[in-house]
């Protein structure tokens, strides 16, 4: 379940932390219906107005969740995670920067034979507009998120936000939002984003945010070009010396690997629209849905 | 973190692969001093970058004279942008054999991806064009491990002059060295089999993952740190990460990908970013320290500054990025581009203590950051 909505039932692990706390009111206000919270050593107490249980296995015996949302420091997300897999979780958000990889790959291995959809590590979240969202985008901002029929996918939190608010003081909105996050190793890719948001109802037209490094959205461009909907896409990183991790671990051109031109080939093969800047979208999206218009009056 | 050859062969000893004997030398008579204990020996140059053999960085030596000479000349050589300040001294192999083994982090399996081939000596890529079906790989569930089994199966046919049973085991040791250590490569190549019939790491590439360092602090101060600039080992002290690029317009973003797209559209308006410098995630409160830093790199004409609040709360940001400018009072132009969390209080904060209001979109503010710069300079 990449997509998570109103009425599934959301954990958060870590909720007592200052960030925890500060997020889950948000997630909250917004709609999110979070159902409890986990802290080992806060284990029967109250939190948020949700009960606080000492483990996720816990959690699901008591009042049981859908999802889980985890605001838990690098080295402890390991077992997090995997106390969240085990117990059951449809979902994990994996927020958390800096987990060594290995450690990613250990529960996204226990996630794999669960059947758990983990997504991130290091992203900002997912959002459902006007229902919910896990982890910390501002899409209570109604100058970035707004309700229409935009997917958007980004690999960076911040660059997404960008991307929205370009999107909505264009005149659009969006139907939903998936961080997939800024590691090497993820749980979710851009193309599982891509066809998550393809398939999501109310979804005509989707926006990918990329950036160099690996080869996810080459990978992606193979399905995009099996699509119907439009594909507007910006790939950041253009301007980036190679070497040079850009911040994110996933960010560094090696050789001919992950490069910009690459990904930009790739993509203008399979029919996306690539951006030169993100303030171009508004522009393309008046193109992508004109198209659609034309197209289901049955102008050629 | 890379690690260079010589701290990168104890990980292997200590999970009981056999490395050759050898010392490392600062100076020409250190080097020749090793041929008393270790006979014949290799002297290697040692930088964290491969190719040191094509660049003359390895040299055979038979006497200490030799070895005096050899290390002299390597000393003080340019291998891809590296000084030579050490060599490897290493005694000399008897090689009937090389072969590939490696295990590293692959993201397309999102596991741990043990690699052997019988074609050693050559770059993995090399390996990977030239000859893919010499490269036998084996994806590890990371929680069941690598064992001699599995081993035996990567190896199963291949015609390895009777040391397949020996290659196995050194590849199951060559696991355990990785996940002991948080590796994202540990590459041993060649691999050699000796004319006596042992299996011996002939060099070693070991690649720490940045993430697990906090964690890895007995071998950690033995990698080799990326070379930095001045304000670039400031920014690490800092925990801001800040790189130094050619240009003069000034990038103050948070976020690795907003940042990196303030780059892409300042270079986009026909101008040069002088660095990438994120005070995003965990450091959005460090503004205040990312503005000192932009501001100090010589021959900056203007900045731009890009916040996109998220997690990072531009009312935070901008606090800190007014600190610093009102305590520096600098007199480059500014521009700004600010939205997401945070954003209306911080756009107040802005129009109530600098009397000016950010610019409609991140084109536009780097645009103008762009203009400013060029304008500085006629």
């Amino acid at each position: 379940m990449k997509i998570v909505r109103r009425e599934h039932r959301v954990l958060v692990q870590g909720i007592t932390g200052k960030q925890g706390t500060f997020w889950t009111e948000h997630m909250q206000a917004y709609g999110t219906k979070i159902v409890g919270g986990v802290n080992p050593k806060k284990a029967g107490t109250e939190h948020c107005g949700v009960p606080v249980y000492g483990s996720a296995k816990d959690a699901m015996e008591g009042g049981g969740f859908d999802a889980t949302v985890m605001f838990i420091p690098a080295l402890g997300v390991k077992a997090a995670a995997m106390d969240a897999i085990e117990a059951g979780a449809k979902t994990v958000v994996c927020l958390t920067e800096h987990i060594p990889v290995q450690d990613v790959m250990y529960f996204m291995a226990a996630a794999k034979e669960h059947g758990t959809t983990v997504i991130g590590p290091n992203t900002a979240g997912s959002a459902t507009i006007d229902e919910c969202f896990l982890g910390f985008m501002p899409v209570f901002n109604d100058r970035i998120f707004k309700k229409g029929n935009v997917g958007v996918m980004s690999r960076s939190g911040s660059l997404a936000t960008l991307m929205c608010q370009n999107i909505v003081s264009a005149g659009y909105g969006q139907t939903a939002f998936l961080g997939i996050g800024g590691d090497p190793v993820l749980g979710t890719t851009t193309r599982d984003a891509i066809e998550a948001l393809d398939s999501f109802e109310g979804t005509e037209v989707i926006v990918m945010v990329g950036e160099i490094g690996g080869s996810m959205e080459e990978d992606a461009a193979e399905y995009v070009a099996t699509m119907d909907k439009p594909v507007v896409a910006f790939i950041a990183g253009g301007a980036a010396p190679p070497g040079k991790k850009m911040g994110h671990a996933g960010a560094i051109v090696m050789g001919d690997k992950g490069t910009y031109a690459s990904k930009k080939k790739a993509l203008e093969a399979a029919g996306v629209n690539v951006l030169a800047t993100p303030s171009h979208v508004g522009d393309a999206l008046k193109e992508a849905f004109g198209a659609i218009k034309q197209a289901s009056r049955g102008v050629p | 973190m890379n690690f260079e050859e010589y701290a990168a062969k104890p990980i292997l000893a200590a999970a009981g692969i056999n490395v050759p004997k050898g010392i490392l030398a600062h100076d020409p008579d250190a080097a020749a001093d090793a041929v008393a204990t270790l006979g014949p020996v290799v002297v290697k140059a040692q930088v964290p970058t491969g190719k040191r053999g094509k660049a003359g960085g390895i040299q055979l030596a038979q006497t200490a004279d030799e070895a005096r000479t050899h290390a002299a000349n390597i000393l003080g050589m340019t291998i891809a942008t590296h000084v030579v300040e050490k060599v490897w001294v290493e005694e000399l192999s008897d090689i009937a054999r090389e072969f590939y083994a490696a295990v590293l982090n692959d993201p397309t399996t999102k596991s741990p991806v043990v690699m052997f081939s019988t074609e050693g000596g050559m770059d993995i890529e090399e390996i990977a064009v030239d000859t893919p079906e010499k490269l036998r790989k084996a994806p590890v569930d990371i929680r069941k491990g690598f064992d001699i089994a599995a081993a035996r199966a990567l190896v199963d046919g291949e015609a390895l002059d009777g040391a397949n049973e020996a290659i196995a085991e050194t590849l199951v040791k060559l696991y355990e060295a990785y996940r002991a250590n948080d590796a994202e490569l540990l590459e041993i190549n060649p691999l050699v089999l000796t004319g006596a019939g042992g299996v011996i790491a002939l060099d070693c590439k070991f690649s720490l993952d940045d993430s697990g360092i906090k964690r890895q602090q007995e071998i950690a101060p033995n990698g080799t740190p990326d070379k930095l600039t001045e304000l670039e080992t400031r920014g690490e002290d800092l925990g801001i990460k800040y790189i130094e690029l050619e240009g003069d317009v000034a990038v103050l973003a948070n976020g690795a990908g907003l940042t990196m797209t303030t780059m892409d559209v300042v270079r986009h308006h026909g101008g040069n970013p002088a660095n990438f410098c994120e005070i995003g995630g965990e450091a959005y409160t460090k503004a205040t320290d990312g503005v000192k830093m932009v501001l100090d790199k010589p021959g900056v004409k203007s900045l731009v500054v890009n916040f996109c609040g998220a997690f990072a709360r531009c009312d935070v940001m901008m606090e800190g990025f007014l600190t610093a400018w009102e305590e520096l009072k600098p007199e480059i132009p500014v521009f700004f581009s600010i939205a997401g969390t945070g954003d209306l209080v911080a756009i107040k904060m802005l129009k109530d203590r600098m009397g000016v209001d950010p610019l409609p979109d991140m084109d536009a503010a780097c645009k103008a950051a762009v203009d400013a710069a060029k304008g500085g300079a006629s």
